[in-house]
């Protein structure tokens, strides 16, 4: 047993260092070759999957701003031990799409400009503005978990009391450069297929992370739990569940009547690439989700809650990518698919992200937890960690 | 600089010489493309092409809109608009997003993807030369008058009295007038559009206004949203803070009973 789960280990320590190491190769060819060399990306596809990222970075980080705002703002004390995973998920998700910035931008070395140059009118400079502000705000929300450490009392105290103003700027940051990311497709009418065009994509883009986001934790919660064999907090995540469900079928209420009303419903009875990818991601991503965790006996089923999760992240993901690779693709005239030197660095990054994650969670008190001593029927102690507020 | 200049192409005087194609590399200075300049197609290095669609010659190039796509999406302003009507790009502010390429309704913009220090490139009607008073090179080489240059409102005359005075030979629209909301090239052609590889069906409106719906909704959010959630915070405090008042009261009568 011991031995097993010590090659298991090993196995994906391997892993992990070959990603890595190709992923440095690629970086390396990509700043001493450039883009075209190293992406398929072209004059006709100038954004793909590394924008896409981008895309799914910063949503599935949605838990940082909602959580927050329901534990600091809804004083709803019952969520707090989920707040710092929210956070710390956050933080690493925003670091990561900095990370893939620094590699997409054809001047990386230029990243400051906006900071200087200004153009009020642009989505872009306002995303930028944004996703560094709100960075910001997520390293001072997490702070005091790395000063507690320490024993930093005095730096806690300050950021204690300037707590309330910046979670509220931080759900003001999240909520504008969230909706922006779809705002970005305002001014492509022509080039985004119809079912994904619409002039409320910001509002789409919101209502949609908010779900993601949440799921996210429930995953996170729930692999947390198994790898370090504690007990899960089931009437916490499953309320969350409930949350999920709502915004799901808000979306998709949503979605349906901005497409019938803006008269596309042709779209949706032709049968293309297009259409399929659609259904997939509504069925993948609202409708199983809904059904799984719709019913109160199944969300207190871990299992479930974990694949219903799971669901909803799969449906975001492929919305995104819908919304900014295969949307695009049919008017751009070319077929994409993200090269070698692309996809190796994105995985990098995303296994850099998971194990800055990982040792964060180890080192520092991410999640929360009490012992509890449950007497097995033969009365023996067993003890048994759950994750507890604080 | 008094008039905004533009530039109109006429496909029914276009005799596919290439005289435009290679004056523009001569004067940005390009390197050559492609053996056959019919065949090119615009790139880092390539600001105009000519397409053919059998007898008719397509000329491809900016089309300097009046509300550029790629001026407003710029996020550190590298593309302006010149007082002559151009639209201009400064290579040492870009920082490669690329969202002007993204955002292009005629999808121009190129990228110098084979650089460690790409630029976007493209068209910039030879400003230069209008502001020392000379014209685009692309006009000048041209034998038939089929660019033919001038200010903007002139040329829209011009292309009026063509159509009119020859309705016969000609389309009855002028690509470019309304298109993303109006550009300084405009094209006569004698047949639709779309069959010379221009992008149909461009909203009237410019483009940049899509993106200003919502960007304009971005002071209310943030003033109902802090005000929100201000409030929120101050009344479920409120009502925590009653709560627990009232616990602490029921607790004082119970011990008081006892």
């Amino acid at each position: 047993m011991k031995t097993n789960s010590l090659l298991k280990f090993t196995f994906w320590k391997i892993v992990a260092v070959i990603i890595i190491v190709a992923g440095f190769i690629s970086t390396y060819y990509r700043f001493t070759k450039g883009l075209g060399a190293t992406t398929n990306l072209s004059d006709l596809v100038p954004w793909g999957l590394w924008i896409g990222f981008d895309f799914l970075g910063v949503g599935l980080a949605a838990a940082g701003f909602t959580i927050a705002a329901t534990v600091h703002i809804f004083n709803l004390h019952r969520f707090e031990p989920i707040v710092r995973p929210a956070i710390l998920t956050a933080f690493i998700g925003y670091s990561l799409v900095v990370g893939l910035l620094v590699v997409d931008l054809g001047r990386p070395e230029n990243f400051w400009h906006p900071l200087v140059m200004w153009n009020i009118h642009s989505v872009m400079f306002e995303i930028t503005w944004c996703i560094i502000c709100y960075t910001t705000v997520l390293m001072l929300e997490f702070a005091p978990v790395v000063l507690e450490k320490f024993n930093l009392k005095a730096p806690i105290k300050l950021l204690k009391k300037i707590s309330i103003p910046i979670v509220i700027a931080g759900v003001l940051f999240s909520t504008l450069h969230q909706s922006s990311f779809g705002s970005l497709y305002l001014i492509v009418p022509g080039r985004l297929y119809p079912l994904w065009y619409s002039s409320l994509l910001p509002v789409h883009f919101y209502i949609s992370c908010i779900a993601a986001g949440i799921s996210m934790i429930i995953f996170e919660s729930y692999i947390n739990a198994r790898a370090f064999n504690t007990g899960l907090r089931l009437n916490i995540l499953s309320e969350l569940a409930v949350v999920v469900v709502i915004v799901l079928a808000i979306e998709f209420i949503l979605k349906i009547s901005d497409l019938l009303l803006s008269g596309k419903f042709n779209y949706l009875i032709t049968l293309n690439m297009e259409s399929f990818l659609f259904y997939l991601e509504i069925i993948i991503g609202t409708f199983l989700p809904i059904i799984l965790l719709g019913s109160k006996r199944n969300r207190e089923n871990k299992g479930i809650l974990f694949i219903g999760a799971i669901c909803v992240i799969c449906g975001f993901i492929l919305n995104r990518m819908n919304v900014c690779m295969t949307g695009m693709a049919a008017s751009s005239g070319v077929s994409y698919f993200p090269s070698f030197d692309e996809i190796s660095i994105t995985f990098m990054l995303v296994v850099l992200a998971m194990i800055a994650f990982n040792l964060v969670v180890q080192n520092f008190q991410v999640f929360t937890y009490t012992e509890e001593h449950v007497i097995q029927e033969n009365g023996v102690v067993e003890t048994k960690k759950i994750i507890t507020s604080e | 600089m008094s008039k905004t200049k533009g530039l109109l192409f006429d496909v029914t005087l276009c005799i596919g010489c290439g005289a435009c194609y290679d004056a523009c590399k001569q004067k940005n200075k390009l390197p050559k493309t492609n053996q056959n300049f019919l065949s090119d197609h615009l790139s880092a290095n390539t600001f105009t092409v000519l397409e053919q669609y059998n007898e008719y010659y397509a000329r491809k190039l900016c089309m300097h809109c009046d509300e550029p796509s790629c001026v407003s999406v710029c996020p550190v302003g590298a593309f302006s608009k010149s007082k002559t009507g151009a639209v201009l790009y400064d290579g040492d502010k870009c920082i490669g997003c690329r969202y002007c390429m993204q955002a292009c309704p005629h999808k121009v913009p190129r990228y110098e993807w084979g650089k460690t220090q790409p630029r976007v490139r493209k068209c910039n009607m030879c400003d230069d030369r209008i502001k020392e008073g000379k014209i685009p090179a692309c006009a000048e080489a041209c034998p038939t008058e089929a660019t033919l240059f001038g200010d903007i409102d002139e040329l829209v005359e011009v292309a009026k009295r063509r159509i009119k005075e020859n309705k016969r030979n000609y389309y009855p629209h002028i690509y470019g007038l309304d298109e993303a909301g109006g550009s300084h090239v405009l094209i006569l052609s004698p047949v639709p559009f779309e069959q010379l590889g221009y992008t149909p069906h461009l909203p009237k409106e410019p483009m940049p206004m899509l993106t200003m719906k919502a960007m304009e909704k971005i002071p209310p959010v943030v003033g109902v949203g802090g005000i929100f959630l201000g409030g929120m915070y101050w009344l479920t405090k409120r009502k925590n803070q009653i709560a627990k008042e009232k616990n602490e009261i029921k607790k004082e009568l119970q011990e008081h009973e006892n």
